[in-house]
Order: C-alpha cells, then structure tokens, then sequence
C-alpha cells in the first residue's frame, strides 16, 4: 500500500515519444485509470511504473522512495500484461502460484489462495491445463488471477478484460473493483474501453500522444472535460462540434454558427467577454440536444433549431438523429425507441447549460479551464 | 476422378522423389558397400580388418576412440556454456548489438581446416600469442603447442579453436531459441520478483530445452566427425576416428579399415542422437488437448 | 537507496559491455592476426619482438598461388556450382512441395530428411571411392560434386520449403483466379518473391562445399579441391605459406557471408532446428 507519484516522465523509443512528459500523483489505496486511445502511451507508462523501463527523463517515487532506477522485483509491484505473459510450460496452476512460490509462501497458503484467485475468475476447472490449451480469454483470467494471489504495493493491469465476453466482462469488473476496495491496493487500470473507466475508476487519467489531457472523477471528466480532445473521446455517440463566432451586443451573447444563432445565458459573459468577435469551437453532446416533446422539464435554458432528419439508428434503448442544418450534421441521442421519417423536419433544442466553449487555437475549454492546465502538442 | 486430380494427388510425391532416391542411394549404398569393404578379403568373408584395427601396431584405434571421446566430452560442455552466456548476453538491448552480432558468428563460415591454420598463426612459437607472451615479460621461452612431445599442449590447441570455431553455432542456435521467448514472459517473472538466477531456472531454461536439445544434437554429432582442425594441428599425434579414417584410406589404402571407421562414426552418431531425443522432452510442447 | 540502485543500474550496463567488447575480441582477434601474418614479411614474422608485422608482402600468396592453390580454387569453384545446380534441381521441387501440399506421409518424410541431415556425411566416401573408381569417377570433380550434393541436399529442401512457405498461399492463388496455372503461378508469383532467400541458399551451399575437406580427400588424388590442397601439399611447407592458405580459404566465405549477412542467423536457426 502506497502513493506513486509520476514527475515529468518522458520515455522515448528511437525517434518516437512514447511518453512525453507525465505528471500523476496517485493516492494509496487509489484506483485509477489511464484511458486514451491506441499508440498513447498507456502501457509505456505502466512499464515505466513497473520498472521495467527506465524512464529518459522525470522520477518514479513509491511514497517518498525514488525507485527510478530500482528494478522491477525489489518495487513489489504486480502486473496484469497486455500479451498475457502466461508461460507457456507451466500449467495454469503453476502460473499463478509463481509469485508466491518466488515469495517463499507456505505450501498450503500458496494452494489456498490460488484456489481463490481461480475461483473469483471462474478458471478453476483449468488449472491443471497448459496455456496453449486455453481460448485468448481464458488466458487473460489466468493473468488476472496471477496478478492478485500476492498482495503487491501496486497492482498494474493492462487491459486485463479487453478479450471477455460482454457478459463475462460486465461480471469480472464489479468482481476486481469490490476487491481492490476490500484489500485496497493502488491500482493502475490500462483501458481504451470508456465504460470500464467510467464505471471503474476513482479517478480517470486521460492521455493522448503521449500527454496527459486531464485527470479528475469519471463525472467530472464527462461533465466538465478540459479540451476538445477529452470531450470528443469520452462519451457515445461523441461531442458535436461545430465553429462559431462569438457577438456580445449590449450584454447579450449570440453564437454565431453558420447554419444558425444560439442566444447564450448571461452566465457565459465572464468567460467570453474577450472572445468578442472571434471564433471558438462549441461542443454539445447528443443527449443534451431534445427534440420537440423530448426535453425533460428540468431543462430550463433551451435554444430550438430546426433540421432534416438525414439518418436514424435505432438501437432499441436509444435512437440516434443525424440531423442537417444546412452544412452541418447535429447528432442527436433520445433514450427509448422513437420513429423518424428521413426526409423530414425536426425541431431541436440545444441544452445551454451543458454546452461547452473551446479555444479555437489551443482547444481548451473555456469553462473549465481550471481543472487542469493543459497543452496540447 | 479427372486426370487433373490424379495428376495433383500424386505431385508431391513425384516432386519429393528424384531427391528421396538421390538420398537414399547415396547414403544407403556406402552403407551397404562399406559393411562389405570391412568384412570382406578378395570376396570372402574376412575379419581381417578387425583384426588389424584392433591389434595391429600401426593401428592407432583405440587411441582415437578414447581421443576422440575425450575431445567432445571437453569441447561440447564448454561450448555450451559459452553460447549460453553469450545468448543471454545479446538477449539484453546495448548499443551496436547487429555489429557485434556479426562479428560473434563470423566462425559459422570458417573451415575446420581454415580455422586450424588461423589458430596456428596465433599459437606457434613465432605466432601472436608467444610473441604477445614474450613482449609482456611474462614468459622468457615460448610456449611450444605443437610436436609429439607437447601432446597435451596440442590438445589445448584443439580445445581453443573448436571453442572458437564452431560455438557460434551453439551461440546462434540458442540464440534463436532465446529471441522466440518472447521478452514478455522473462519481464513478468521479474515484475512477480523472480532474480536472475530464478529467471534463468523457471523461465528461460525450461523454455529453451528445445533449442538446446537442437544445439547439442548438432554439436555433438559433427563433434564425432573432427578432422580438419585436429589434422592441422596435431596431425596423428592425436588421433580421431575421422582422422583414421582419412589416413588408412588415403596413405595406406586400407579402405577396409577405413570404411569400419566409418561405420563406427555411423553408429556413434545414430546412438547419440537417439539417446538425446530420449532424454530431453519439452512436455509442453507435447501434451495435447 | 537512491544512490545505490544509480549506481547498480550504470554498473550493470559496464559489465554488459565489458562483456560484449570481450566476445568480440575472443573471436576477432584470430581473424585479424591471420591476416595480417598472411601478408607480413618474413622478417617481420621471426622478429621476436614485432608483434603487429610492419612490412606487407603478397609473396606468401603467389607462392601459393604457384605451388597449385591456382588450380585447386578453380576445382573447388567448379565442385562448389556443380553442387548447387544439382542440389538445387533436386531439392527445390522437393522444398516446394513439402510448402505447398498437403499429401500423406508428409510429416514422416520430412523427418527423414531431417535425420539425413544429422547423419554424418564423411562416412559416404570411404565407400564411395570403390564405385567411383567402377564408375571412372575417381578423382574427378564431378563425383566430389556428386558426393557434395548428398550433404547439401537435405539442406536444400528444408530451407527452401520454408522460404516457399513463408510465401503467401493467397499470392500464388490470387493469381490462378487471374488466369495462370499451378506452374504459372510458381514462376511468375512465388519465384521472384523467394529468389532472395533462394541467393543465400545458394551462397551457403557454395560455402558449405567450399569447406568441405574430408570427402573432397578421399575422392581425390590429382584433382584437389582447395582444403584438400592446403591438408596435403601446404602442410609440409613454412608457417607462413600456411597464413596464406588459410587467408586463402576464408576470404571467399567472409565475402560471401558478408553479402548474405541478413539470411544468416535466420537460415542457420532454420536449417539447424
Ligand atoms: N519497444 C518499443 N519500441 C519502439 N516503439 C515503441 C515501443 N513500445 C512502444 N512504442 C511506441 O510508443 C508509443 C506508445 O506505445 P504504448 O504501447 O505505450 O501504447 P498504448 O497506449 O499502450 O497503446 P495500446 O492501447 O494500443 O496498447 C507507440 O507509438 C508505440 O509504437
Ligand atoms: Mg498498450
């Protein structure tokens, strides 16, 4: 049990930056979760943390000890591979009692807590297999349950349930999450899936080539993201985005989009007041746009727009619009299963509490500024 | 069934076969022709052979079995630790590894004949070594290698360059071995705490039996057929079985003896190769569903 | 703490490569010092106190070059492409099919080239010498060749069908959809994508030949090859006619190696396994 603190960590391969300059200062006990999308660097940074890359630049510390340069075994560290890692002449049982055997535990204990670990992942009829006699899944419970039969300081998983089944997956996530609650170690999750981030983490860490975007509670990373890019890869169907420019006449802010205007509540004026007359971007997500008889009653500030329905997905428990308002498509998400002509008019209103105001340059958000500061390369 | 079928239903085998005969008759015939060469005098059954290979003074038979023995049982367990060393020494990431990669197996191309005259150069009084020796303070006279009367010193000299020669392929069969572990599976055993030793014990080794069976198979049986590098240097004052052969035939025309000799590397060989298939089994690999 | 793991971490990485430069030096010092005595006057080389020869002098090559090596490296060329035209018309067909088909008795066949891999080839020519002689092929080129094919051959198929192998079957069936036959299939598509490999094949079997020294012995008297030259005529004569020989024999092979550098760990691992 310990706090990991990641000072200005770059790592890189040859001419590539895997890992170009990473702050995180993780609690004991936390679990967090690095989410980003493929190439980003998350396992890199996780290897890092593991010792099993030096670091080019920055310091790893565990509490207040600097393992930088510490190697991976003397870091009690524990870690679920992206590849499994499974060795391949050892039988599953084996496998998962390695650490322990390594760590000198009791005969008995070790055939204990194997039977565990097997038994919360459901493998406890393989144990007397090899791996090459496993399907992909099942050797990635066998790396789960390696991972967790010792108590490590620090529990690293990569993408430990990216080759489950649905089912299985929605299953093995409450199961890792209870137990990293009931023995509370500081677990670093690796996920590009945002579900399991949302649901999962303590604290999401959105990284993006090789920066970290933002780090905050999954609601405030979905409520109040940072920059465009944190907007855009959270949430499904993604943020809409479209330019707009700024007109502040007589206290009044308009929204100049080309298709159409949006009359923004007073509150926005202390933000926006010196983007008078320039461009930003504008993000609005597709559950925060209703069409006519769609807005809940507590939805207050609404602007309406109308636009042709161009495309409908119906997904049973929610319908996606593709609406055209001229040059632009507004994605559109109503929750139930609703009916739409392609072809006709849909009046919709956009939710002006939840609409979020980027920098045209730099992509940060304007609201929300103050969560992290940010640069984007 | 059309001819087109027929016709590819049989084109392996068709395409397998002049090589299979070509095999088969080159081998199976000497064979055959040198159980008759031993066995026979002027048509008739003889023991003749056996007799002078066993007995005669000019004989050096079994001083080239012991010899021979002696020289594998020394050279085979050195070269393996040596390629295992190296193996794992390029395993790890530095810098200029192809380069060095290069120059480390560049004994792979050398003739046991080539490589016997380098290391003469090296070892003969006038040679690198002595001279290097000398130069130093270290010795006064230099070391002689080479001459009947320095017979153990010939045998280093054989030991030297068969380690240097032909551990390369030892080197490049693990090696090859090593790369297809896959460097995920030695980082995890240290992520769980594992130190080098026990690395190399519960990971490496046993995932590298394979390749060492491959690589001592190999070694041993072209062990068993030393002659150029022991011709070289030491002529017959330390004699092989290959070497033997080579003398009977070639000097005294004994092909008789000659082809025993050969039978008798025949049947070393078939004997170590069973015996090494036997005894290294990777049971995972073996095991199925 | 800190320090200390600093300092073993750096320490680690001297030691790796002290290692390495050793290694090196072990196998590349031998190579160098040859050379260099190959060419060193002979002044140079009785001076006890000349370590490194400071006058050069092709002398010891073209004295060696006069006593017959002129003639032995022809032969030896001759026996070398000999060897790879008929290992090569035979073993291919074979390599490909062993890639390409699946028929009965596969797995046992090729096992069996693999066996005749490991068997000890030199045994073949002390018997062979009483059919050549039957045959007039005693002391001829041709019947070293032939007794040269017999080694090269199983290493002939096994690496050819696993560079036919890693030719994709998609490739070779794309191209039958498009109008060519089995055997169109095989010149204009599969070919030209292994004749890479197929080089270095053909460059490792050259060696291999080029090396070979007891058989090439045994089958001849008049007509040496190169190392059955060097194991008889050289060996009589002063230390550095012998720098010279072996200079000789391995110049071809480092040369040879050298071009094929990029096939090398992966046809040994191939050809070893
Ligand atoms: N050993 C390496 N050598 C060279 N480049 C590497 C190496 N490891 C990672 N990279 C590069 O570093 C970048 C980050 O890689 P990393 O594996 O950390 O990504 P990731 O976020 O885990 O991606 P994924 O979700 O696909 O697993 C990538 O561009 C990758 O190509
Ligand atoms: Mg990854």
């Amino acid at each position: 049990m310990v706090d990991v603190h990641l000072k200005g960590i770059v790592k890189r391969f040859g001419k590539t930056i895997a890992v170009n300059g990473i702050d995180l200062d993780i609690r004991d006990g936390e679990f967090i979760v690095l989410l980003g999308p493929s190439g980003c660097g998350k396992t890199t940074t996780l290897r890092v943390i593991a010792g099993l890359e030096k670091p080019d630049e920055g310091r790893v510390l565990f509490g207040d000890r600097d393992v930088t340069y510490l190697p991976p075994r003397e870091r009690n560290v524990s870690m679920v591979f992206q590849s499994y890692a499974i060795w391949p002449h050892m039988k599953v049982y084996d496998n998962i009692a390695f650490p322990l055997k390594i760590k000198k535990f009791p005969k008995e204990e070790i055939d204990k807590r194997v039977k565990w670990a097997a038994e919360l992942l459901q493998i406890s009829e393989l144990l007397d297999r090899y791996p090459h006699q496993l399907s992909g899944g099942q050797r990635q419970r066998v790396a789960v349950a390696r991972a967790i039969v010792v108590e490590p300081d620090v529990l690293l998983m990569d993408e430990p349930l990216s080759n489950l089944d649905a089912l299985l997956r929605v299953k093995m996530r409450s199961e890792l999450k209870k137990l990293q609650r009931r023995i509370k170690v500081t677990t670093i999750y690796v996920t590009h899936d945002q579900v399991e981030a949302m649901t999962m983490g303590d604290r999401i860490a959105v990284m993006n080539k090789g920066k970290i975007q933002q780090v905050g509670r999954p609601d405030e990373i979905y409520l109040k993201p940072a920059n465009v890019f944190v907007a855009g890869f959270v949430g499904t169907p993604q943020m809409n985005f479209f330019d707009a420019t700024v007109e502040i006449r007589d206290n009044e802010i308009i929204l100049d989009a080309s298709d159409f205007k949006v009359r923004l509540p007073r509150d926005y004026l202390p933000v926006l007041q010196e983007y008078n007359g320039k461009t930003v971007i504008v993000g609005i997500r597709p559950e925060h746009i209703y069409p006519e008889g769609h807005a809940p009653t507590t939805a207050k500030k609404l602007s309406w727009i109308e636009g042709t329905v161009d495309f409908v997905e119906a997904l049973g428990s929610d319908t996606i619009l593709h609406l055209n308002t001229g040059s632009m498509i507004l994605v559109v998400k109503i929750s139930g299963s609703h009916h739409y002509e392609i072809g006709s008019k849909v009046k919709v209103a956009l939710d002006l509490s939840n609409i979020h105001v980027f920098d045209k340059e730099s992509q940060v958000s304007l609201l929300y500024k103050r969560q992290r500061e940010v640069q984007l390369s | 069934m059309s001819k087109v079928s027929v016709m590819e239903k049989y084109l392996p085998y068709i395409l397998i076969a002049p090589s299979l005969a070509y095999l088969l008759f080159f081998i199976g015939y000497p064979l055959a022709q040198g159980l008759y060469l031993a066995f026979t005098e002027n048509g008739a059954f003889s023991l003749e052979n056996i007799e002078y290979l066993l007995n005669s003074p000019f004989s050096k038979f079994w001083e080239a079995l012991t010899d021979t023995f002696l020289l594998v049982l020394v050279i085979i367990p050195i070269q393996v630790a040596i390629a295992l060393g190296l193996a794992m020494l390029f395993n790890m990431k530095f810098w200029g590894r192809n380069t060095a990669l290069y120059l480390v197996i560049l004994p792979l191309t050398i003739s046991d004949v080539a490589a016997g005259l380098i290391w003469y150069s090296m070892l003969s009084t006038n040679g690198f070594f002595n001279k290097l020796l000398m130069n130093i303070g270290l010795i006064k006279e230099p070391i002689y290698f080479f001459g009947y009367e320095y017979r153990p010193m010939e045998f280093l000299a054989i030991v030297l360059t068969e380690v240097w020669r032909a551990t390369a392929i030892v080197f490049v069969i693990l090696f090859a071995g090593l790369q297809m572990i896959s460097q995920d599976h030695i980082e995890a055993a240290e992520v769980f705490g594992a130190n080098v030793w026990q690395r190399l014990r519960y990971i490496v080794f046993p995932m590298l039996k394979p390749s060492l069976q491959a690589a001592l198979i190999i070694r041993t049986l072209f062990a068993f057929q030393i002659f150029g590098v022991v011709w070289v240097l030491a002529g017959r004052d330390i004699p092989v079985l290959a070497g033997e052969a080579y003398y009977e035939q070639v000097q005294l025309r004994h092909t008789g003896v000659a082809a025993i000799y050969a039978l008798i590397i025949a049947a070393i060989s078939v004997t170590i190769g069973y015996i090494y298939i036997k005894l290294f089994r990777a049971q995972y690999l073996e095991e199925g569903g | 703490m800190e320090e200390s793991s600093i300092v073993k971490y750096y320490l680690r990485k001297i030691i790796v490569a002290g290692l390495v430069i050793l290694a090196v030096l072990w196998v590349i010092t031998p190579f160098v010092i040859s050379i260099l005595y190959a060419f060193a006057s002979k002044t140079d080389y009785y001076s006890p106190n000349i370590l490194i020869p400071l006058h050069y002098t092709l002398e010891h090559i073209q004295k060696l070059l006069d006593l017959g090596a002129t003639r032995a490296i022809i032969n030896s060329v001759i026996v070398a492409v000999i060897t790879i035209i008929i290992s090569f018309a035979l073993g291919l067909p074979a390599g490909y099919a062993f890639a390409k088909f699946v028929f009965r008795g596969k797995d046992s066949l090729k096992l069996l080239i693999i066996g005749l891999r490991m068997f000890p080839i030199l045994v073949i020519a002390v018997p062979l010498v009483t059919l050549y002689i039957r045959l007039g092929l005693n002391d001829t080129l041709l019947g070293v060749a032939l007794a040269h094919t017999a080694m090269a051959l199983p290493f002939v198929i096994i690496i050819s069908s696993s560079i036919f192998a890693g030719v994709p079957k998609e490739l070779e069936e794309a191209a039958m959809i498009f109008g060519l036959d089995r055997k169109g299939a095989f010149f204009r598509i599969t070919m030209p994508l292994a004749l890479p490999g197929l080089t270095a094949a053909a460059i490792f079997t050259f060696i291999m030949s080029w090396n070979e020294v007891f058989i090439a012995s045994v089958l001849t008297l008049t007509n040496r090859t190169l190392p059955a030259f060097i194991l008889t005529s050289a060996m009589a004569a002063p230390d550095f006619i012998k720098f010279a020989a072996g200079f000789i024999m391995i110049f071809p092979a480092m040369v040879f190696v050298f071009i094929a550098r990029k096939y090398l760990i992966t046809m040994w691992g191939i050809t070893l396994k």
